[in-house]
């Protein structure tokens, strides 16, 4: 049973990992085996495993267990890991501060408010959803107004429901979920609204939980006004115009108690803003080397928290290398220091890591701004691989290898993402 | 990989993969009789057989919850092991919804065997250890 | 008339209402307070731009102009006697030409007859040194150190706490149905029984014209002016320190920049009449005209700073002045038509208040049992982490944070509750758990539970506000709770 109970709780620690989701844990065991000796991860809630718990549907774990998983078992394999590699972890706990020299103040319901040092930091604390404020709908201010994933926390892990008649707005993996998941709790989903003319979230999601339940889904169309003073009585729809504002005279209502917003997430960046972390204002997150290193010494972080991944592999993947990194640098070693500066061109909204070094292999992930067919990716004349399309709901993965750069000796590599 | 040319177009039925994130675009080809001559646009092998077999008898893995007594949460997660015929998804579901289990569970546990008669067990996908249902209801 | 009766019942939880309770609470009376919502402070005073303003702004022929500047002095006092948060961060209204230039001038010469004291007009390169964000088109500004920001609905918990202490009651739920006069006094009828009161206090707000007609004496209207607010991200903290008032024009009273009590900068309000005074909703038009006027005052403000956005309704009597004063009816006194800069009088309207009950006939002889102090909350976020530490030692609900944005802990929310928070709105505005730029993504749930526990109720009795507000349901073939 997954009930790693604390261990005492140290003054002071190799590498502390901010968040036990499934970014914190990779992180944790990635320095482990780099050799850090006392590895602490923080976690907020009473079990480490973060929002896997919640995401109750399977997809996950193809590329990192090489088999398809549900969010919760995804998140049980590593949390059985983190424990037998006696990581100490702690729940309940909340990083309130952070200085630059890597003291991280705690406040814990079961361990009280301490200041522990670490020598090493790994920010792993995930993304939040936008909310309503962000996109401003006008109209009243009910109760029945909330995220898709807060509504999944009540239904998958309370067992409530958030609604009987809902709307969802945005087509985001997460509303694609909860569609499909709050019929077959027997709930009236009216339909899925996107401003943009495509598709958010991955197109397995709009296949599995939309057509297999006849979910109507609009795309161009947008929620104008939420109706209803105590509780969500109706939305106003309408489709929008090129300026993305809504046509009121094709508008239409829908009478409703609940509406889901399923607009996107944040990275989580409170704490990198205390400590002044040099943050990427696209993806809104820190700034990384090729280690995962922050523009703060000894300060790594990894998966949500520097940019929004739409595969949770790619989350323990990339921080697993933080992890490690983390380690190495406990430890005392050090991989030789990046060279080259990654600029996003055309078609590329940013890249991941923001800088590389020439002498070995590094991943790099990217997002784009449209969709496109067949295409190329091109890192300045040095290398380019072909695509068969593009979208920006999925993350483009690149492996460059040493001998891509053999005959490049510039400091700042352009990447784009041309048609061919 | 618009069919815009293809003289076969009449036989032509066209899917999405759901066998992995990257989402292929397939295109599958039947004969006269209906019977699934060729399956193009996969990456994997995987796509091929989702072509297939979505064509000719679509399934779908179903992920749910049911009640938890005396749990950390008031419901566990749950999975059929295998997929099922799509039109069960919703029956598979209402067949769970009287269920109730004891905490503590542990991951794997068999919640129903064979169900609806389609020799596809439910298990659990996660361990529930003991606790009040809330966090705090716990410290009351 | 018989021993329940109440020596006065306050009509209306607002700013105003609460004010006059806790003034009235000095005296050795027997009062009670109606209202109508689920707590007090949830109608007009929640949406309050929480500016208590310099003294300076109400033309001297009017009740607001020397109610202003009364109210304004009395915040200090309050200030030190309440638990509720205050600065007086002072007021820049700022000028863009040199015609406004004489307006600010207009303003300078009101305030000195009045007694204002610190007015003074920043030329350019002042404004440029103290507010460096403001536009650098502004040629003058009228400085007025005395303004400052409170959150509005703490004031009004505040109050009440205080005005409970020493003895009023509190009736919540409890709309007024009708309102009879007897000899000796009034009934007032609400939805949960009748109140006799001596004197009744028309403190209704919005609806104060209805209760006036109510008692037969419907002389007056409200017209009800919607305000649109919005709230900004934190990350904007000190983008200005003062609140930034444009010049008032003849067409517009302009857009406010207001660095709210909490420090995260609020936008607004919007001026717009409308019909149906339960209209809170904001707008497509109402977001643009905001903040594109206030992009004029302050450049750095864009509409993707926003996080939440709400609107609240101004009572407006007709003649635009507040009415304050007895009635055809004896003992029935209306305090109505409190717009702007009714926050800033409001404890002015208290004292006068209690002078025409003395007027009126009611003995007003000082309780000696009277607190003028309530006990203090905790605000963990505002201790350092020594003192936070030991009160996590002591109680560990202290150590667990519930609303991680404003760090919130579950101790503050348990408190909250016990001061009479019963809903999610509830906690939100005594604790600000819910108020940061998740906007309850994250402590909804653990507030649920909290209430759930502390008060008894099933998860799905839980509400926003009251009323209809309910946040989940349960699911088909589970049992509701009975109702």
């Amino acid at each position: 049973m997954i009930t790693g109970k604390p261990r005492h709780l140290e003054k002071t620690y190799d590498v502390t990992v901010v968040g036990g989701g499934p970014a914190g844990m990779a992180a944790a065991l990635g320095a482990r085996e780099a050799g850090a000796e006392k590895i602490l991860i923080i976690d907020r809630e009473e079990t480490a495993g973060g929002i896997l718990w919640q995401c109750i549907h399977n997809g996950f774990g193809l590329h990192h267990f090489k088999e398809e998983l549900t969010g919760p078992e995804y998140a049980q394999r590593y949390l059985e890991q983190v424990l037998e590699h006696e990581i100490d972890v702690i729940t309940d706990t909340y990083v309130a501060d952070m200085d630059a020299g890597r003291h991280v103040k705690i406040m814990s319901g079961s361990q009280g408010i301490h200041v522990l040092d670490s020598k090493s930091v790994v920010l792993a604390m995930g993304a939040r959803e936008r909310t309503r404020g962000a996109i401003r709908i006008p109209g009243t201010r009910p109760a029945g107004v909330l995220t898709a994933g807060l509504a999944q926390k009540f239904v998958n892990m309370a067992g409530y429901l958030p609604g009987k008649r809902v709307v969802i707005l945005g087509s985001g993996d997460i509303g694609l979920i909860m569609a499909r998941r709050l019929v077959l709790e027997g709930v009236e989903v009216l339909g899925v609204f996107e401003i943009m003319p495509h598709v958010n979230g991955l197109n397995r999601n709009v296949v599995q939980c939309l057509h297999d339940f006849d979910i109507p889904l609009h795309l161009s169309t947008t929620v104008a006004e939420i109706h209803g003073r105590d509780r969500v009585e109706k939305v106003t729809v309408a489709p929008v115009d090129e300026a993305l504002r809504p046509i009121m005279d094709k508008a239409w209502d829908i009478p409703c108690d609940t509406l889901l917003l399923s607009i996107g997430l944040i990275p989580e960046n409170e704490l990198s803003q205390r400590i002044n972390l040099r943050l990427d204002p696209v993806t809104t997150g820190p700034v990384v080397t090729s280690t995962m290193e922050t523009s703060a010494d000894g300060v790594f972080a990894c998966g949500n928290v520097v940019h929004i991944h739409d595969l949770v592999d790619f989350v323990s993947q990339e921080s697993d290398l933080a992890g490690q990194c983390a380690g190495e640098y406990v430890t005392g070693r050090r991989r030789p220091a990046d060279n080259i500066r990654l600029v996003p061109g055309d078609n590329v909204a940013y890249c991941v890591p923001h800088t590389i070094s020439s002498d070995r292999e590094h991943t790099i992930y990217l997002r784009v701004r449209r969709n496109e067919g067949k295409c190329a990716i091109k890192f300045g004349d040095a290398y380019q691989r072909k695509l068969r399309y593009v979208f920006p709901a999925e993350m483009v993965t690149v492996t460059m290898r040493p001998r891509f750069l053999e005959n490049f000796h510039g400091d700042s590599l352009r990447v784009d993402v041309v048609p061919r | 990989m618009a069919p815009d040319d293809d003289p076969h177009a009449d036989h032509l039925t066209h899917y999405l993969c759901i066998g992995c994130p990257l989402g292929c675009r397939l295109e599958v080809e039947e004969d006269d009789h209906g019977d699934v001559l060729e399956v193009r646009g996969f990456d994997c092998k995987k796509g091929k057989e989702y072509g297939r077999q979505e064509h000719t008898e679509p399934k779908r893995m179903v992920t749910t919850t049911v009640a938890v007594r005396g749990g950390l949460h008031a419901r566990v997660p749950v999975k059929t092991r295998e997929a099922v015929p799509k039109p069960l998804v919703r029956e598979v579901c209402r067949a769970l919804g009287t269920v109730e289990l004891t905490a503590p569970v542990a991951i794997g546990t068999l919640v129903m065997g064979d169900v609806l008669g389609t020799g596809v067990d439910i298990i659990v996908t996660r361990d529930m250890p003991e606790g009040a249902p809330t966090r705090a209801a716990q410290r009351g | 008339m018989n021993d329940r009766t109440y020596d006065v019942a306050i009509i209306g939880g607002g700013i105003v209402g609460c004010a006059i309770a806790r003034e009235l609470s000095r005296y050795r009376l027997k009062l009670v307070l109606i209202e109508k919502e689920c707590e007090v402070g949830f109608g007009t005073s929640k949406s309050n731009s929480g500016i208590i303003h310099a003294g300076h702004h109400s033309s001297a022929d009017t009740l607001k102009g020397p109610l202003e500047w009364a109210g304004n002095q009395h915040w200090d006092r309050l200030h030190a006697e309440l638990d509720f948060g205050f600065k007086r961060v002072g007021e820049l209204m700022v000028a863009w030409d040199d015609e406004q230039r004489s307006i600010l001038d207009t303003y300078l010469q009101r305030g000195r007859e009045r007694g204002v004291p610190g007015l003074e007009i920043w030329e350019k390169d002042r404004i440029r040194k103290e507010e460096p964000n403001v536009s650098r088109h502004v040629v003058a500004g009228l400085h007025a150190p005395t303004a400052g920001v409170v959150n509005p609905y703490e004031v009004c918990f505040s109050l009440i706490d205080s005005a409970r202490l020493n003895g009023l009651e509190v009736r919540v739920n409890a709309p007024v149905q009708d309102i009879q006069p007897l000899e000796g006094g009034l009934k007032v009828d609400t939805a949960q029984g009748p109140v006799l009161a001596r004197y009744a206090i028309n403190a209704a707000g919005l609806f104060a014209d209805r209760i006036a007609a109510m008692a037969g004496v419907g002389t007056f209207s409200i017209l009800a002016r919607k305000g649109e607010e919005y709230l900004l991200d934190k990350r904007l903290k000190g983008l200005v320190t003062r609140i930034i008032f444009p010049c008032p024009t003849p067409t517009s009273k302009g857009v406010l920049v207001i660095p709210t009590f909490d420090g995260t900068i609020m936008v607004g309000p919007t001026a717009n009449p409308v019909l149906d005074r339960s209209d809170l909703t904001t707008s497509m038009d109402g977001g643009e005209e905001i903040f594109e006027q206030v992009r004029r005052t302050v450049p750095g403000i864009s509409p993707r700073d926003c996080i939440a956005e709400f609107a609240g309704l101004r009572a407006v009597a007709d003649g635009e002045d507040f009415i304050i004063g007895p009635t055809a009816v004896k003992g029935f006194i209306n305090v109505a038509g409190i717009q702007s800069p009714g926050l800033t009088a409001a404890p002015a309207i208290a004292v006068r208040v209690a002078e025409i009950l003395r007027d009126e006939g009611l003995a007003l002889e000082p309780d000696d049992t009277f607190q003028p102090a309530v006990p203090k909350h905790v605000i963990m976020a505002d201790l350092d982490t020594g003192a936070q530490a030991a009160k996590a030692a002591k109680d560990p609900a202290f150590g667990r944070i519930c609303c991680r944005c404003e760090q919130v802990t579950e101790g503050e929310v348990i408190a909250a509750i016990g001061a009479g928070a019963g809903t999610l709105d509830g906690i939100k505005f005594r604790t600000r758990a819910g108020m940061g730029r998740c906007q309850g993504g994250f402590c909804t749930w653990r507030c649920m539970e909290l209430l759930s526990r502390e008060l008894d109720m099933p998860i799905d009795r839980v509400t926003k506000r009251g009323g209809g507000s309910w946040i989940v349901c349960r699911r088909d073939g589970e049992e509701g709770a009975p109702s």
